[in-house]
């Protein structure tokens, strides 16, 4: 069954939509979208230095999430720009640095819509390696980090003062988020990674009375969201991965018009 | 330390943040079941000298001391929940370690507010937010309470109300308190000292000293003292020619 295409699709987006929910609960909660986009964008720096230095491309990927990540949260400590602007900055800049660094790859032709939208139509084996592998650790670490994170996202100088660690768990969080950002870049593309964070989880919110119900619900309505669009591409022959964002928009107004039970 | 009552102290505590002087020569003790408010005009430095107290903004230069494993309870300024996190006032009381619910619902008692105990945070009124963050405060027995601003967003009849509870909470749980405050009339009546703060310390000591102060005078104007009698007497009167005490009242309201 994994021979099949559609079969290694649907595996690899509800693997990625499970990831998602829990990452794009607390990138709401924290207000932190912007942050996401900025990760994403930079993404494709990161496949200019995987065929820069003949290395996986994911792999590449998350070596420039990582340092993104770790310049963002340096960056965010310094008070002369906004954080916004300094996102907006970082974001289209590394977004730009990247195509522009592909393009001077001569020996190099990539085709850039299935980074920027997604492929998950291509997802190999090693793809899936990574989705569950890097998946499945990032949700491992966000499980561990669970409650301090819960503690800081109320209040960071409340939960200081409470004796939690909130500059060694934020940066964890970081890592964490550049770690799924890399990982759903495949199905997705780098341009829509950040709809796949917050749709579902922005959806689940008038479902749940809780943080953790919240968490799981969005993980569901992602994955509802990944085989509607999946069936959806395969019966008009749409593009997958903004397929599957539209069907996560119409799951999310579907919501709106369900009766709610919100706490 | 000399002082053993002492439970925290700092000397000489200048901060310098991004070539600005915050704080100058900041020097305060507080001893056991104290009561000091920090009172002072916007951007004097309150918050300020309440995070370097608590250790979340280390000073340029100077010291400052908490007795070794004092237990300290924090009510902080603001709290911005997204409207997108669910969060019930029993969970947000619950969060912060192994606390049972009972012991939630007789911290609510003791602020007034069991009433919302299974009530989102984001649907409380101004009031009933900061009992709910006293209660909070005072989860694990604390030998201090740091209270910023407490009585904001509520109005003045709740302003009252708020500072006779934490008041009340310091004779009943025999702890120090130490608090910042916009306005000195209403908080008068609740604190053993003051601490006039504009970056340095103007004038500190028993409210009643501090308002006959000439520090204090310059700095809320002559007007805030006729201010503080026109107040005790018609809540609703207003002066003209009181700017500051105007300014102070709609930062209040």
């Amino acid at each position: 069954m994994l021979d099949d295409f559609l079969f290694r699709a649907l595996l690899g987006g509800i693997g990625v939509a499970l990831v998602a929910g829990p990452f794009g609960s607390f990138v709401v909660w924290r207000r932190l979208a912007y942050f996401g986009d900025t990760l994403a964008h930079s993404a494709l720096l990161g496949v200019a230095l995987g065929f820069l230095l003949q290395i996986n491309l994911t792999l590449g990927i998350l070596v420039i999430c990582q340092l993104l990540a770790v310049l963002l949260f340096f960056g965010q400590r310094q008070k002369r720009l906004a954080s916004d602007t300094l996102l907006g900055i970082l974001s289209h800049g590394a977004l730009s640095l990247g195509l522009v660094a592909l393009a001077f790859m001569e020996n190099v032709r990539i085709d850039l819509m299935a980074y920027l939208f997604g492929d998950i139509l291509a997802i190999g084996t090693v793809d899936l390696v990574w989705i569950f592998g890097g998946g499945g650790l990032a949700l491992a670490g966000l499980l561990w980090l669970w409650k301090p994170l819960l503690a800081i996202t109320v209040h960071e100088d409340l939960a200081r003062v409470e004796g939690i660690p909130v500059d060694r768990i934020n940066w964890i969080f970081l890592g964490l988020i550049a770690l799924i950002v890399a990982v759903m870049m495949k199905v997705v593309g780098l341009l829509l990674v950040t709809a796949l964070l917050i749709i579902p989880a922005a959806t689940a919110r008038r479902f749940a009375g809780n943080p953790e119900l919240m968490a799981l619900l969005a993980s569901l309505i992602g994955c509802l969201a990944v085989a509607a669009g999946l069936y959806g591409s395969f019966t008009w022959d749409t593009p997958a991965g903004p397929s599957i964002v539209v069907a996560a928009c119409l799951l999310f107004l579907f919501g709106w018009l369900l009766p709610r039970r919100e706490a | 330390m000399n002082d053993v009552s002492s439970l925290l102290e700092l000397k000489d505590v200048n901060l310098f943040v991004g070539g600005r002087q915050l704080l100058q020569q900041v020097s305060m003790q507080l001893g056991a079941g104290e009561i000091l408010t920090i009172i002072g005009p916007n951007g004097a430095g309150k918050t300020t000298l309440i995070r370097v107290a608590l250790g979340l903004l280390p000073p340029t230069s100077g010291q400052v001391n908490r007795r070794a494993g004092i237990r300290i309870g924090y009510m902080p300024q603001k709290l911005h929940i997204d409207p997108t996190f669910p969060l019930t006032v029993k969970r947000f009381l619950t969060m912060s370690g192994k606390i049972q619910p009972a012991q939630v619902l007789s911290r609510l008692g003791e602020v007034g507010a069991t009433q919302v105990f299974d009530a989102p945070l984001q649907n409380l009124s101004g009031g009933e937010l900061q009992r709910v963050l006293l209660a909070r405060a005072m989860m694990y027995d604390p030998e201090l309470l740091v209270l910023d601003e407490p009585v904001q967003g509520v109005d003045v009849h709740g302003q009252s109300e708020l500072y006779q509870l934490i008041s009340r909470i310091r004779e009943q749980r025999r702890c120090a308190v130490m608090m910042v405050s916009h306005d000195l009339h209403l908080v008068m009546a609740a604190t053993d000292r003051v601490l006039c703060l504009n970056r340095h310390i103007c004038c500190s000591g028993t409210p009643e000293a501090v308002t006959s102060h000439p520090a204090y005078l310059e700095l809320f104007g002559p007007h805030a003292v006729q201010h503080l009698a026109v107040y005790t007497h018609d809540r609703s009167h207003r002066h003209d020619a009181c700017i500051d005490c105007r300014a102070e009242d709609k930062h209040a309201g």
